[in-house]
């Protein structure tokens, strides 16, 4: 019944999914969710990037969009512009930047809805190896710093003032969040990993009192996203990227359900 | 030798300027272990920044700060929790320190609220709120402590108790605390130094010594000086009533 294919896929996606699962928690307490756009959109840039040095796409997407994350991080200290118009501002014109350089790239094929919307054809047995172990090593690093990040998440003083440097928090999980944009954007596409980042945590958030049952949920909600994803997906022959985001919306609905009875159980 | 040991935090002529506006300016004080050191000023007059300045939250500062203890404890003035946040009272406890729960219900049942422990902190009251910021604060038996108005919006028994539970935690951990209130009365019965602030040091010393002082009449008026003076009256009094209250 199953390609090969089909199981690459989904072991890639069961992959992204238990990574995007705390992240995602992290980009809806932090408010990151258009910082989550942004650096995906520049990842395109690293694709091309990929595409014409003949490097590996998880490494070139990662390398440019941490150097966006940089920038920004550089920009936010250095003009009086908003937060929100310095992403819209990165985003965009990286994005367009990567366009225009795929028109000059006119000697390779490229697949630009693959690209942007993920492709579970495209997924190798090489992918499969970056994304777990990319994974395992993004959720190391975040185990490592969850203390500081969530202290300064909840309140950036406190964390500061007993000892926790919650900067140098800020800026690991900055190049965490360019890792899993690296490792996720042949599965989901550039345009819906944020997708895949917020729709999860936020139905987890639904339906949790605490952040840990909010991560696990957040784990289980993506898992269900990519299995029911890719099975719609390859059903109805469309692109594996929005099938899960999809799915994942789909979740998000029901546990609005478990809202409403629980404001009814409290009155 | 010796007092220098015992300083936990010590600010030699320190200030902290945001777009050219001096927030405050030339703070000399020190906090030694056991000791009560108290902020008080108007609004505006720079106590929070002074307590950012000696916690390191702000760092290019103006003259220099000298910390000699990791463990430390704050309850800031102002905290804005994102209630995107699904957070208990018992997570929140947990924010900077790995504390086992017999600590936990310990601070908690200390400020009066182990009730509490599984609600959500969105859903806590301001005095409610403000005993769960002391409990954790002094959970992770801190060497130093900065509260900073730890009782606002405390019922006022609630508001005693909490004071005292201060001055005893002060003596029982030997810690020291960096302390700013508004409430006088208080200041005046537990403090051990008083620093008044007006943008820079208005005068500084005993609390006796400062309400007796003139900038401070000028700085809070005539009246704030006699609720002092008088307050070094009735000073006895409310040590034998407070004997009462114990008896019973």
């Amino acid at each position: 019944m199953f390609d090969d294919f089909f199981i690459r896929a989904l072991i890639a996606g069961l992959g992204v999914a238990i990574v995007t699962g705390p992240l995602g928690c992290f980009v809806i307490w932090r408010r990151l969710s258009y910082f989550g756009d942004t650096l995906s959109h520049s990842a395109l840039l690293g694709v091309t990037l990929a595409y014409s040095m003949e490097l590996n796409i998880a490494l070139s997407v990662f390398i440019i969009s941490s150097l966006i994350a940089l920038t920004l991080i550089h920009l936010q200290k250095r003009t009086n512009l908003p937060g929100d118009a310095l992403l819209g501002l990165l985003a965009h014109s990286s994005l367009a930047v990567g366009l225009v350089v795929i028109g000059f790239l006119t000697f390779i094929r490229f697949d630009i809805m693959g690209l942007l919307f993920g492709d579970i054809l495209a997924v190798t047995v090489k992918d499969i190896f970056v994304i777990w172990v990319g994974g395992a090593l993004i959720l190391l690093v975040l185990k490592l710093i969850w203390k500081p990040l969530f202290a300064s998440t909840v309140n950036y003083e406190l964390a500061e003032a007993e000892g926790l440097n919650p900067d140098r928090a800020k800026a690991i999980f900055t190049i965490l969040m360019a890792g899993i944009i690296a490792i996720s954007i042949k599965m989901v596409g550039l345009l819906l990993i944020t997708g895949m980042l917020i729709i999860p945590a936020a139905m987890a958030r639904n339906i949790s009192d605490s952040p840990q049952k909010m991560v696990v949920y957040s784990i289980i909600g993506g898992l269900l996203s990519v299995i029911l994803g890719l099975f719609s997906s390859l059903e109805f022959n469309t692109s594996s990227g929005p099938s899960i985001i999809a799915a994942a919306l789909f979740l998000f609905i029901l546990s609005l359900f478990n809202i409403k009875q629980s404001i009814k159980l409290k009155n | 030798m010796n007092s220098n040991q015992n300083i936990l935090v010590k600010l030699k002529d320190a200030g902290f300027q945001i777009n050219d506006k001096w927030l405050v300016k030339g703070v000399s004080l020190q906090v030694e272990k056991g000791k009560i050191v108290t902020l008080i000023g108007p609004n505006g007059s720079g106590k929070s920044t002074t307590a950012k300045i000696a916690l390191g939250i702000y760092k290019k500062i103006d003259g220099s700060v000298e910390k000699n203890t990791d463990k430390i404890g704050y309850v800031p003035q102002k905290i804005s929790i994102d209630w995107t946040l699904p957070l208990r009272v018992y997570d929140f406890m947990l924010l900077t320190e790995n504390l086992d729960e017999e600590t936990i219900n310990n601070a908690l049942s200390l400020t009066g609220v182990t009730h509490l422990k599984n609600k959500n902190l969105g859903d806590l009251s301001g005095g409610e709120f403000q005993r769960v910021l002391l409990a954790r604060a002094i959970s992770k038996k801190p060497e130093l402590l900065v509260l900073d108005e730890p009782v606002q919006g405390v019922d006022f028994t609630g508001e005693i108790a909490l004071y005292e539970l201060i001055k005893k935690i002060s003596d029982e951990l030997n810690c020291g605390i960096l302390l700013i209130s508004h409430d006088l009365h208080t200041v005046m019965s537990a403090t051990d130094h008083v620093v008044c602030l007006n943008g820079h040091v208005c005068c500084s010393g005993s609390p006796i010594d400062v309400a007796k002082n003139n900038e401070y009449k000028a700085l809070f008026g005539e009246q704030a000086s006699q609720i002092l003076t008088r307050y070094e009256h009735r000073h006895d009094h409310v040590h034998t009533s407070e004997g009462e209250i114990k008896k019973n």
